[in-house]
């Protein structure tokens, strides 16, 4: 899709694996969005496609993620820090 | 373009200005930061340079960086990178953990999210302590100050406040003299015959003594109720087969500075150089102060503060790790023949990724040298847009696993001191320098600021 995404365009929500370390910030910000497998120490994306209602929460998760291993992705697969 | 055979021959040399019988090392003591720039200048994203025999290839820019940072640790091996640090932490204490136990790290030594708010109410509690005893003006060394303050808050949340209360101001001396102890010649003789490792090896034992003391005062005491112990009253009660101590005080005073090191000079310098950047930008400290003021206007706590959001405050900060990153060479030692920016790199060379510089290219920071917080506010995002070449915390797998125990440190800082006080240059501006000839970079002495107690 080109120019502006609609409003209500869904984000989609993306987690390094190779960068996370299990600090679980994400936990703490949007407990809605990310969970966390303890056997492999490291976050899980619950919803990858959140509510949007939820976007503020998951914008502060990836901008806090002490490791860089969160972010968004729209439809055209740019990385994007914001929804 | 990947050539089949691992060498080094067709990576460029940098230039050397301090000539010297062990390659480039007279220009790594002198002047790390001249060298590392220099060699971007002259050999691009992939250059090298020498330490004794052995080679050192440096990358930057984004592509060679991320394939630094993510290269796992049977390839690029932190292990032998800092042979600075053996004489510090003593034998058998590694500079780094890999990444298991950097996880088992995490889950013990209370660096996570849900732990934060106890770090940061004792925090702000030992800010409040070092401030009790201003005046209503005066002058503070910002290397002294900011170093004492920083002992006490990472031996009060990494290892116990009990601890913390067993310490005082010689700790904090004697420390500085282990971080003055990292010399560039390491790389030739650890234990070479200067002043600065004698005197490193001289405070190390004071140390020793220091925890020996209080382990004996510890012992006649007998062991605290469960909810005061700490991990120096765990580790004293591990008992080997034979029933004595599993632990000498020596060995545990290692494992003590070990753990205090990452986070110790590394948070000191980035407070100091942020009041510094301040100083020298009225205009965003005005604005600090005003969003500062306005924050706590209906008097909620600082450690409540600390862990949310202070946007123009953390923009300052980051752009003060930007420019004045605490650590400007991050190295590993090749495990294996790795490909890196075009140029196969055979086992056993030394790579190093520069903070220093990615932190300034700018084709990613534009105007590179300018301090300016605008970067991080919306939509520019520098940090998060250049995440292989904003790097103050490194990346990937080994990035600093304080990085938000830091910014919380710092941000919980700032919030009492400015809202207290107000300060001025007690020097002229371009005085306040680092001084980079050792590995461990600090603020040079003096570096007075001025400071006074504010009208509300």
């Amino acid at each position: 899709m080109r120019g502006a995404l609609p409003a209500e365009a869904p984000m989609r929500v993306a987690a390094d694996l190779d960068l996370c370390q299990g600090h679980q910030m994400c936990l703490i910000e949007a407990p809605e969005v990310f969970g966390f497998d303890d056997d492999a120490d490291q976050v899980v994306v619950l919803t990858e496609h959140p509510d949007p209602t939820w976007a503020g929460k998951v914008a502060t998760a990836v901008q806090y993620c002490p490791t860089r291993a969160l972010s968004i992705i729209d439809d055209e697969g740019a990385r994007r820090a914001r929804p | 373009m990947t050539t089949t055979a691992a060498s080094l021959d067709a990576i460029p040399e940098v230039s050397r200005v301090h000539p010297g019988e062990h390659g480039h090392l007279e220009d790594l003591r002198r002047d790390p930061v001249g060298l590392l720039t220099r060699v971007r200048e002259e050999c691009g994203d992939v250059g090298r340079f020498r330490l004794a025999d052995r080679g050192v290839v440096l990358v930057s820019g984004a592509e060679a960086n991320e394939a630094f940072f993510r290269a796992p640790d049977e390839v690029l091996d932190q292990g032998e990178a800092y042979p600075f640090m053996t004489p510090i932490f003593g034998e058998g204490v590694v500079f780094d953990a890999p990444p298991e136990r950097r996880k088992e790290m995490l889950r013990n030594q209370s660096l996570r999210g849900e732990q934060m708010r106890g770090h940061a109410a004792t925090i702000e509690h030992e800010i409040r302590r070092m401030v009790a005893s201003w005046d209503d003006e005066g002058d503070i060394d910002l290397l002294d100050w900011f170093a004492e303050l920083t002992i006490y808050t990472t031996s009060s949340c990494l290892i116990g406040p009990r601890f913390r209360e067993e310490l005082d101001g010689r700790f904090a001396h004697l420390y500085h003299e282990l971080e003055q102890g990292t010399d560039a010649i390491a790389y030739v003789d650890p234990y070479a015959d200067i002043d600065s490792f004698h005197r490193r090896d001289a405070a190390r034992a004071q140390l020793v003594e220091l925890v020996a003391a209080i382990m004996h005062d510890r012992a006649s005491a007998g062991m605290p109720s469960r909810d005061d112990r700490d991990l120096l009253d765990v580790l004293m009660s591990l008992k080997g087969e034979d029933g004595s101590a599993h632990f000498s005080a020596d060995e545990i005073t290692g494992m003590f500075i070990s753990m205090m090191f990452a986070g110790h000079h590394t948070s000191s310098g980035t407070a100091a150089w942020t009041l510094i950047e301040l100083l020298r930008h009225p205009d965003v400290m005005r604005g600090i102060i005003d969003e500062l003021d306005a924050l706590y206007a209906d008097g909620r706590d600082v450690f409540f503060q600390a862990l949310r959001e202070i946007p123009l405050l953390e923009a300052a900060l980051k752009e003060t790790l930007r420019l004045h990153p605490p650590l400007v060479l991050l190295l590993r030692v090749a495990k294996q023949d790795i490909d890196l920016g075009g140029h196969r790199i055979p086992a056993g060379t030394m790579v190093g990724a520069t903070p220093r510089v990615s932190n300034r290219i700018p084709e990613d920071f534009p105007d590179p040298d300018r301090f300016d917080p605008g970067r991080y506010v919306d939509p520019r995002q520098e940090d998060l847009v250049n995440r292989w070449t904003w790097i103050p915390f490194g990346a990937g797998k080994h990035r600093c696993v304080g990085s938000a125990f830091a910014m919380m440190q710092l941000k919980a800082i700032f919030s009492v001191v400015l809202r207290d006080y107000e300060f001025a240059m007690a020097q002229p501006s371009e005085t306040y320098r680092d001084d980079t000839s050792k590995m461990v970079i600090q603020l040079e002495q003096p570096c007075v600021v001025r400071y006074r107690r504010r009208r509300r």
